[in-house]
């Protein structure tokens, strides 16, 4: 049951995209919250709304020093239209780290801002769309320090991504403060016969989600004596107990098989005494008490 | 007894079976897809919940052992080998080898008297004979000493040497020493050197050399002394040598002397006082003597000796008595060294001459011998030390070529009928096989090559054709009715125990099994599998036997290819439907070196005669092989090749072949795994490489995808994918309330798992706060991460199978201090919404649309972790034709056995006190362990001794698969994870269902008779 409910936990998660536009509220960081993944579901339907918060699109991040546990960091969405052009800045992340429960840092309330497509860009993804190429993104590996390890890619076919305006998805998979892989599409299904199709606007509507790891589940009876959790009820043990029946079948069956021909023993003695009595058939009379039986079982 | 067995979607069929030998048995759940079935078959699901509620097992009465089942014993590739002929009332060899087995073989017929494996991390160092009736080996660099019982193999006795630290490990077990009632052994191992009781192991004295530094080349103990001489070298340019008491370990004299030109690999004892060695430059000889307790060193330049010579000469380790051999470029040359410390050039060989050790025959004679490879013939000889000139014995022996080279030889004489010295050789020759010479034959021969499988892939054999029939010509009649009254005798339990064993026979004998032709169940098969030096063997899944080897060219040692590896073994030609005339090939790809970047090696080898048909040689590097899904006019199968800059070569390299690439290029995708870095990437085909000549068979490619692991919190150590060829029978699960879920089935799932830095160690390395196993499961064309999770205080190894849409996966639990499996399994909830019969009808539902990858996968998971007693070498999962019989886990056991266990076990739906509906569903109550049920090892009774791998391939028979494990030994078996509920067995009887048949008959007519009979009278009454 337990098991359902977490399935049912997850997939709800994953499922639900909300297409609020959230702005800078602060009771959206679950605080201490000690949940096993921290989704966080936005959408900016129109970049140029946002891109004046952050204007300057450089690699750099930068902290306000007002306290430890609640600094803000950013880093850079990057793109690659083709595979001769170079990776580009495309849009810039902001959002707060905060300590986690089990140490270390973790990142929330993670914001997105779209840069606008320039002129050339639109000429690319023109081109890339006439292609059936692919649109390549990155992000940085260690969002402290961008000119990390590597950089992490995605890639999807260009041709999934027009809807009206250009929809895409991003779901970013943390491990403390490092990411490790970005999966990058569009919102919804990509058709495999990519049709070519020019979207009417040229700006991004961007949804992202922040994931992190998730516990493996383990039914809790047994993992009391493992990892302490403690389940009050002995509802887990009594189902266990199985009915008399389910018990004592291999005995019931002889005895009741014992009794019933018993039973059929007992009821043959009066027939018997009864078909002795009226003399109808002497010669089976005559014969011995055992043959009597069979015949009348056999009768039946 | 009537079973009601399986019935399965396609056709829900009720039969009776019936048999009298039942081991208890198992009904499986059924895997309907349509739901409508599901209310028509309610009734017998309830019949069969009541059945399966019993445990399924496989297993098998004692005489069914060989019917289907064949197990070879092998030993590998031999190191060393002592004789043992004095004496014991059977003669053998003791011989230790690159599998770290230690083995006693029979010297008349080379059969195995006993063998111990020991693990991989224990290499056989030494081994020799002490006292006559113990074996001594020396492992693990010299820190473990083990005396085995020559006649049955027990251990008698083993000691623990811990030095300080690493070094040569040598052993001298003295002939006739006594110290105290005692034969010491004496040991050098981590830089000390210790005396140890032969008797039972104790350590008698040490001497601590880690103080000099001095790192000891050989233990010497001449004849009658007891001082024990440790000769060595420190720091590269000073040889010294000790002098140590055998009684009390006690210092007597040390000597050293200095020599700046450095030396060279090992110093080689000639006599029991003089030595000689290399100098760093291998230019000068270095002959050192000791006399009075001075060291003497006599310099001679190799080129003074030896006119003509041109470096990389070596000192040859084969230990001759007064000369030693040298091997340059061209040639081996024998040199005697005389007492006034000269040497002398004696005689000069070829160089691809073996040659042994000496071997003493009476005092002051001593003999060794030569082996020299000539044209499908070896020519063995054997001379006396003092007496070069002439061969004291001379033997020519045809030699099959797929044997290749002579590697070793080790001599052992005996006295003939006629009171001369006979002379007997062991050889080792390159496909590591051993053979047995006496009188200029070969007395066996062992194929132990196969004991070091590393890929394993199978072949259909030729198809049967009228009026060539391979098979021998039918029995007679009367033997057949005898055959069959014999076994009716069986059945009924009337055989006297030598008709059961006459019985026995005709079933492991039956033609049927080895024939060479295709059958119709698809039982015979050849197995092809490719070993670690290079050779090819076809095995027969009937019987085990090898129908043809061969010594890979491409894989041989040669200038080009200086040290050649197997990596991977390919079907490369399977003849369908166009192609029926072609034999079907096998594509094997080398590597000539230790490094990812050395060049490639391939040879394309017909699978029915083992020809060679293509030998490329040395090309481009290769680092991955990929088998791609398409296949040419010819049923060649396509490949792609990506060598170390990550370029993708193409074959075969034909223009049609070229041109089908090119069509499907843009949906070709690959990914590559750094572990070492953290790092998975994705990669797809962009253009033609440019490397200044035009070559349409290479591609470049580029990077679409990366998923970087922080190297401060995860490192890769095991990463699994689908087998390429499964095949799923339906998309849809049924699970209870008629409901349906929809597996997430692609090919493209990547099991990744990751540990904590500090976990990546042995278990108990770590404590359970610092370690963390995560696992992850990647769509490989678009590098998302699908599905993520983390086992808190966790560690590996792991070891995982991936099938169908679950991977279970096998871990240490450092909380609960178990092992423990886990399951995942992912279903697509983009399709969940097509349960309505009514939209299906109508046809509006989308499980005909093409899947993209890069559609946002909706998916759901479900897992569960079950704690599992034991340790695990390998996991693998049955494979049938048309994957509808339910599954069985294929575990490799730390005890070298194959568990199969029920993939229901390691249900993740499992729950403590399951529903009504999940009952009939099959769905077992959750239980804290997975059960081990002695039955279900299929191996049964044997062992596979070091178990590395487990391969299943479908059989044609639906309710079939065929399970082939290596390791030293080799396994195979056939399976049926639902009971064979499409045919019946082999042994079943049919001449007691006609007797049956017939006798009702009779029954029938016989009462019919008797009830008129008694209408008559009742009418006459």
């Amino acid at each position: 049951m337990l098991l359902l409910l977490f399935a049912l936990l997850i997939s709800s998660n994953s499922a639900f995209q909300s297409d609020e536009l959230l702005l800078d509220d602060e009771e959206f960081g679950l605080e201490g919250g000690r949940s096993p993944s921290i989704d966080l579901t936005l959408s900016s339907p129109s970049p140029p709304i946002q891109s004046h918060v952050h204007i300057p699109p450089k690699p750099t991040r930068k902290r306000s020093l007002d306290s430890e546990s609640d600094s803000r960091v950013q880093f850079v969405l990057e793109h690659a239209l083709g595979d001769s052009s170079e990776f580009s800045a495309a849009g810039t992340f902001t959002a707060r780290l905060k300590a986690s429960a089990n140490g270390g840092q973790i990142l929330t309330k993670l914001r997105f801002s779209r840069n606008d497509l320039t002129a050339t860009e639109k000429e690319k993804f023109k081109k890339l769309l006439e292609d059936d190429d692919f649109y390549r993104i990155r992000l940085p590996s260690d969002v402290l320090n961008a000119s990390g390890r590597d950089y992490v890619i995605s890639s999807v076919k260009a041709r999934c991504l027009p809807k009206d305006g250009l929809e895409e998805h991003i779901i970013i998979h943390m491990e403390g403060v490092n990411i490790l892989a970005v999966s990058y599409g569009s919102h919804g299904a990509c058709q495999h016969p990519r049709k070519l199709r020019f979207p009417s606007k040229w700006s991004f509507n961007s949804h992202t989600i922040l994931k992190y790891n998730d516990q493996a589940p383990r039914t809790p009876t047994f993992s009391e004596d493992i990892g302490g959790v403690e389940i009050g009820d002995d509802e887990g043990v009594k189902p266990l107990e199985r009915s008399f029946w389910a018990k004592y079948w291999m005995y019931l069956i002889p005895l009741g098989l014992i009794v019933m021909n018993a039973v059929t023993q007992a009821m043959n003695m009066p027939e018997e005494q009864a078909s002795g009595a009226a003399g109808a058939q002497p010669q089976q009379a005559v014969g011995a008490g055992p043959r009597g039986q069979n015949a009348a079982v056999r009768r039946r | 007894m009537i079973y009601c067995s399986n019935h399965d979607p396609p056709a829900p069929l009720f039969f009776l079976y019936s048999s009298q030998r039942n081991p208890a048995t198992d009904l499986e759940q059924p895997k309907s897809n349509l739901i409508a079935m599901a209310m028509a078959i309610k009734l017998s699901l309830l019949l069969l919940f009541f059945l399966s509620s019993l445990i399924p097992t496989f297993s098998l009465f004692e005489d069914q052992v060989g019917f289907m089942d064949w197990h070879q014993r092998y030993i590998g590739k031999v190191k060393h080998a002592v004789f043992h002929t004095q004496k014991a009332g059977r003669k053998r060899v003791v011989v230790s080898t690159e599998e770290n087995v230690i083995a006693s073989l029979d010297l008349r017929r080379g059969e195995i008297f006993w063998r111990h494996v020991l693990g991989s991390n224990d290499v056989v160092d030494k081994i020799d004979i002490a006292l006559g009736k113990y074996v001594i080996t020396l492992s693990s660099e010299g820190s473990i000493l083990r005396a085995w019982n020559l006649p049955d193999g027990q251990m008698v006795w083993e000691s623990f040497l811990s030095g300080s630290k690493s070094s040569k490990a040598l052993l001298t077990v003295p002939a006739n020493l006594k110290v105290d009632l005692d034969s010491p052994i004496f040991v050098y191992g981590g830089a000390c050197l210790y005396a140890i009781s032969s008797i039972d192991g104790e350590i008698l004295w040490k001497k601590d050399f880690t103080a000099e530094g001095i790192d000891v080349h050989q233990l010497l103990l001449p004849d009658g002394s007891d001082v024990v001489h440790a000769v060595g070298v420190t720091d590269l340019s000073q040889f010294d040598t000790y002098e140590i008491n055998v009684r009390n370990g006690g210092l007597l004299k040390h000597a050293s002397a200095s020599f700046p030109g450095g030396i060279s690999g090992e110093i080689l004892p000639i006599s029991s006082d003089k030595f000689v060695a290399l100098d760093a430059r291998s230019s000068i000889l270095v002959l050192i003597s000791m006399k009075e307790g001075q060291i003497d060193l006599q310099q001679t330049h190799v080129s003074d000796l030896i006119h003509g010579s041109s470096g990389n000469t070596v000192i040859l380790p084969s230990k001759l008595s007064g000369i030693f051999s040298i091997s340059t470029d061209t040639f081996i040359a024998f040199i005697k060294v005389t007492n006034e410390g000269k040497l002398d050039v004696m005689q000069k060989v070829d160089k691809m001459v073996v040659v042994s050790d000496a071997l003493s025959l009476s005092e002051g004679e001593q003999a060794f011998a030569l082996v020299q490879h000539g044209d499908s013939k070896i020519h063995l000889s054997v001379r006396l030390v003092h007496d070069m000139s002439s061969n004291h014995l001379k033997e020519t022996v045809k030699m099959d070529h797929e044997r290749g080279y002579v590697h070793k030889i080790f001599i052992n004489n005996y006295v003939r009928t006629d009171r001369s010295h006979g002379f007997r050789a062991l050889i080792v020759m390159e496909d590591h096989s051993l053979l047995l010479l006496q009188q200029g034959e070969i007395v066996w021969s062992r194929d132990d090559g196969l004991a070091s499988v590393i890929a394993v892939t199978t072949s259909e054999l030729p198809v049967e054709k009228l009026g060539v029939s391979v098979s021998k010509v039918e029995r007679s009649l009367f033997e057949w009715l005898k055959g069959h009254m014999l076994k009716l005798k069986g059945t009924l339990m009337l055989a006297t125990p030598d008709e059961v064993a006459a019985i026995q026979k005709i079933r492991l004998q039956s033609s049927e099994k080895s024939k060479m032709t295709r059958d119709h169940n698809g039982f015979r098969r050849l197995l092809i599998v490719l070993t670690r030096a290079g050779k090819l063997f076809a095995l027969h899944t009937g019987d085990g036997r090898v129908v043809w080897s061969s010594l890979l060219q491409s894989l041989r040692k040669s200038d080009q290819c200086t040290d050649p590896t197997g990596l991977k073994l390919h079907q490369w030609q399977i003849p369908h439907h166009h192609a029926l005339d072609n034999n079907p090939s096998v594509l094997v790809v080398g590597r000539c070196g230790l490094s990812l970047s050395a060049s490639s090696a391939m040879s394309i080898v017909d699978a029915y005669t083992g020809k060679e048909l293509h030998n490329m040689g040395p090309a481009h590097s290769t680092v991955q092989v990929i088998s791609l899904p398409f296949s040419d006019s010819t049923e060649q199968q396509l490949h792609l090749l990506i060598d170390a800059d990550k370029r993708a070569h193409l074959y075969p390299r034909t223009p049609e072949a070229a041109e089908i690439f090119q069509r499907e290029s843009e949906n070709v995708y690959w990914y590559s795994v750094e572990a070492e870095a953290g790092i998975l990437r994705g990669y797809g085909v962009k253009s033609s490489c440019n490397l200044g000549v035009p070559n349409e068979y290479c591609f470049e490619t580029r990077n679409l995808w990366s998923i970087v692991f922080p190297s401060e919190s995860e490192r890769i150590i095991a990463t699994v994918t689908r087998k390429a060829n499964e095949v799923v029978h339906t998309q849809a699960k049924v699970i209870a309330d008629e409901d349906v879920m929809y597996k997430y089935v692609s090919k493209n799932i990547l099991f990744v798992a990751t540990v904590s830095p500090k976990a990546s160690g042995p278990i108990g390395s770590a404590t359970p706060d610092e370690s963390l196993l995560v696992v992850h499961l990647v769509d490989t064309v678009t590098g998302r991460i699908l599905h993520r999770m983390s086992h808190s205080g966790s560690q590996g190894p792991v070891h995982a199978v991936l099938s169908e849409n679950w991977v279970v996966y096998h871990y240490f639990n450092l909380r609960a201090h178990k092992y423990e499996i886990s399951v995942i399994e992912i279903y697509d909830q983009s399709r969940a919404e097509n349960k309505d019969v009514l939209k299906l009808i109508v046809g509006k539902h989308n499980l005909t649309a093409p899947v993209s990858s890069y559609s946002r996968p909706e998916v759901t998971t479900r897992s569960q972790s079950y704690f599992f007693t034991h340790s695990v070498k390998a996991i693998s999962v049955t494979s049938t034709a048309k994957g509808i019989t339910s599954k069985h886990l294929l575990i490799g056991t730390i005890g070298d056995k194959v568990l199969a266990l029920d993939k229901r076990f390691v249900d993740p739906r499992r729950s403590l006190n399951p529903t009504q509906a999940e009952k009939e569903e099959g769905l077992l109550p959750l239980t804290d362990a997975l059960p081990i049920i002695p039955q279900s090892y299929i191996t049964h009774a044997f062992k596979v001794e070091g178990l590395r791998g487990i391969e299943t391939v479908p059989a044609k028979l639906e309710s079939t698969t065929l399970v082939f494990a290596y390791g030293v030994d080799l396994f195979f078996t056939r399976l049926a994870p639902s009971r064979t509920y499409d045919s019946l067995t082999e042994d079943f009887n049919y001449a007691l269902l006609l007797l049956t048949i017939v006798a009702l008959v009779v029954a029938i007519f016989v009462t019919w008779v008797l009830s008129e009979r008694k209408d008559l009278q009742d009418k006459w009454r």
